[in-house]
């Protein structure tokens, strides 16, 4: 039987994967992977939460139900952004997106 | 006769269609306009004193007060509450003569006088405003309806002085006048709020109960409100904004600063006369002192003065001290024993309005002729306007006091009201009269007689004045002639019964014979073309002279309070502490919030990853801050 530490871990590390990722990647479609990656780190640790801690019930497994299907959603809005603004600035570099702040 | 609220709409009408459409109108048919409204005011200010003096006296032998017109306007607390109406007794009625007369008489001489002048239509709508103003005044049924029009003709007064507003002297004389009196206002607006206060009613006569209540605040109050009087009749030392008014054109001159508005410090004590005399006489008395001080300053500089318009401001500073001198004395509310000063007051004040506006349109149309102020380019006119020349002449006599012209009946009641106060002040007044005739005289020599300007007068000679203004002139000395003989006690007195004038014979003997002597005196000074006397006494007296030519220098005095007292030590420190203390906090909020936006915007730097990484700061921050507390 794996233990439940392990697959915090394994959370943990793809969690922060994606921070840095979010952080230093220069592309959107890279960033919004990592955000993927972060996502996929806090649905399994509902996961494990409802797997080891409370077996007869299923409440965690349904909410990464929805976190997924809302992520897949979410991503679609946002690939929509990104090609709009590959369509605007014809790339999708971070650092050319400065006018967005005002 | 609630006809008389015309009197008020008429003007104010023609005041707003010329100030609002006068600029589309011909200056010939704006004038006509002015003109016309003011012929219908004046027809309905005859018909309304024939109408009130025919309705006769009432059981107790008065002429009734009437108000038919009178709208509560602002009620304020209780019983307390601002009316604006319509009030007629016998001085109001008698103001609605004088005031209509002078101000046709003014409105026909401004259409010969100020023709293809700029802004001819302006000068009509303010003739129109002043005209309704002062008509206000007179008929106000409280003293705050009185304050208010007391204010318009103020702003009128302004508006018509500083009519050539690209005349730099014009202006500064309009601010003058007008900063002048409204500092006075004060007094009175002050004066109005503790008799408002105390009595609790704005009426002019309240019941004695209600101002048994108010008690000593009464003398207080009417004291402060004689000081607005003095400040628009130009009392000293309140003068100074007087002389240089004659800026403004010259018929203005006569309609505003010469039979009207500047009387109505002499009808404002009037109006307050029964509480004067039943609470307050002391302050009564020293309103004399201050009218005769006024009185003799003005006579005296009007002797030494070169400029003919001011020469004539100066007798009006002193005439209005005349008629504030003759209420002054007044001791009782019965013209036999004490009370006669108040009849000749008002007669005086009708007297002198018709014989000043007579002067000073005399002196525009010789204006007119030479274009020039100076006396020394004027002297032997008479050739040239022998119509001018009489109707000047006329009016000269009337103020010198000479019997049969008006001014010499209501000088003799003056002068016989003095005495009966006491024997000094009639002496006193009596001196001033002969002055008076003196520096008339010299003024009248001075431009008929005297010393010719023959160069400039062969270069561009004289003529009489075209009809329109000659008209006026006949007219005003028409009426100089025989306003002496109208019963005016009949009509006007201190306790309302009727009053028989008879003229004390031994007061009329000095008074005339003082006269006679001041105009033989300047007929031997100044009639001539060499002029030895004059000039000897000028140099003998050259301090004196020269004191008394700069009206005793008492402009340079506020010159030197408000430049060198007021503006250096107390506004100069006060505008310092505003503009570095009070601005500088305010600036210095202003710009600490700036210095800290410019710190933090690098915050907002538009970059998406820059703001996680604060995020996640702020999240971990946080949840370190959460472990540490549980």
């Amino acid at each position: 039987m794996i233990k439940m530490e392990y697959y915090l871990v394994v959370s943990t590390i793809l969690m922060f994967v994606g921070i840095y990722g979010f952080v230093t990647r220069r592309n959107l479609l890279a960033m919004l992977i990592s955000v993927e990656l972060i996502l996929n780190s806090v649905d399994i640790n509902f996961v494990v939460f409802n797997r080891f801690l409370f077996p007869e019930q299923l409440e965690g497994f349904f909410f990464t139900l929805f976190a997924i299907g809302v992520s897949a959603a979410e991503t679609a809005v946002a690939i929509a952004i990104i090609i709009n603004i590959y369509r605007n600035i014809r790339n999708i570099e971070v650092k050319n997106l400065r006018e967005m702040k005002w | 006769m609630e006809y008389t609220i015309l009197i008020l709409l008429l003007p104010f009408v023609s005041f707003l269609l010329l100030g609002l459409a006068g600029m589309k109108l011909r200056p010939v048919v704006a004038g006509a306009i002015g003109t016309a409204v003011l012929a219908v005011v004046t027809v309905l200010s005859y018909t309304t004193a024939y109408e009130y003096f025919a309705a006769g006296r009432d059981a107790a032998g008065v002429f009734p007060t009437l108000i038919p017109w009178n709208t509560v306007w602002l009620p304020i607390a209780g019983d307390l509450h601002i009316d604006l109406g319509v009030l007629l007794d016998p001085i109001s009625v008698m103001m609605l003569v004088v005031i209509s007369t002078v101000s046709l008489m003014v409105h026909i001489y401004s259409l010969g006088y100020m023709k293809g002048e700029r802004g001819f239509q302006r000068y009509y709508a303010f003739l129109s405003l002043f005209t309704m103003s002062m008509m206000g005044l007179v008929v106000a049924t409280n003293i705050f309806q009185m304050y208010l029009f007391w204010e318009l003709v103020g702003v009128s007064s302004y508006l018509l002085i500083g009519f050539y507003y690209t005349k730099p002297e014009a202006i500064a004389a309009s601010k003058k006048a007008f900063i002048v009196t409204r500092f006075a206002d004060l007094g009175f607006l002050v004066g109005i709020l503790v008799y408002g206060y105390y009595a609790g009613t704005f009426a002019f006569t309240p019941a004695a109960s209600t101002l048994a209540a108010a008690g000593a605040m009464i003398p207080l109050a009417l004291g402060l409100m004689f000081i607005g009087g003095a400040g628009k009749s130009a009392m000293f030392p309140l003068h100074i904004w007087l002389p240089d008014a004659m800026e403004g054109p010259t018929p203005v001159s006569a309609l505003i600063h010469a039979a009207t508005m500047v009387v109505a410090g002499v009808y404002l004590v009037a109006r307050m006369f029964p509480l004067f005399i039943g609470y307050a006489p002391e302050v009564l008395h020293w309103t004399a002192y201050i009218g005769a001080f006024t009185a003799l300053y003005a006579a005296v500089v009007a002797c030494v003065q070169s400029d003919i318009k001011r020469v004539l401001a100066f007798s009006t500073i002193s005439q209005i001290g005349f008629m504030i001198v003759a209420l002054g004395v007044c001791t009782s509310n019965d013209p036999h024993t004490g009370g006669l000063g108040y009849m000749a007051s008002m007669f005086h004040l009708f007297t002198h309005a018709m014989f000043k506006a007579l002067l000073f349109l005399g002196a525009g149309a010789i204006i007119h002729a030479v274009h020039s102020n100076e006396m020394s380019t004027m002297g032997g006119l008479r050739k040239y306007m022998p119509l001018t020349h009489i109707t000047f002449l006329v009016a000269c006599l009337a103020i010198a006091g000479i019997w049969p012209f008006s001014g010499f009946f209501s000088k003799d009641e003056i002068l016989t009201a003095c005495f009966a106060f006491s024997p000094v002040m009639g002496w006193v007044m009596t001196a001033i009269a002969g002055l008076t005739a003196f520096y008339m005289f010299r003024l009248y020599y001075g431009i008929f007689w005297g010393r010719e300007n023959r160069e400039l007068h062969a270069a561009h000679t004289p003529h009489e004045a075209p009809f329109s203004m000659t008209l006026p002139l006949l007219v005003l000395a028409a009426v100089t002639c025989v306003a002496g003989f109208i019963p005016f006690g009949r009509f006007v007195s201190a306790d309302g019964l009727a009053y028989t004038i008879h003229i004390d014979g031994g007061v009329a003997t000095i008074s005339l014979s003082v006269a006679v002597v001041a105009i033989a005196l300047a007929t031997w000074m100044y009639a001539r073309e060499k002029q030895p006397v004059a000039d000897r006494l000028a140099e003998r007296f050259s301090g004196l002279h020269r004191a008394a030519y700069h009206r005793f220098y008492i402009d340079e005095i506020y010159q030197f309070i408000t430049h060198r007292v007021i503006f250096a030590c107390i506004s100069t420190p006060i505008a310092w502490f505003d503009r570095h203390v009070v601005d500088g906090f305010l600036n210095l909020l202003a710009s600490a919030t700036n210095g800290a936006a410019c710190l933090i915007r690098e915050m907002q730097s538009g970059s998406v990853q820059r703001y996680c990484i604060w995020f996640l700061g702020g999240a971990l921050g946080l949840t370190i801050l959460i472990l540490l507390i549980c």
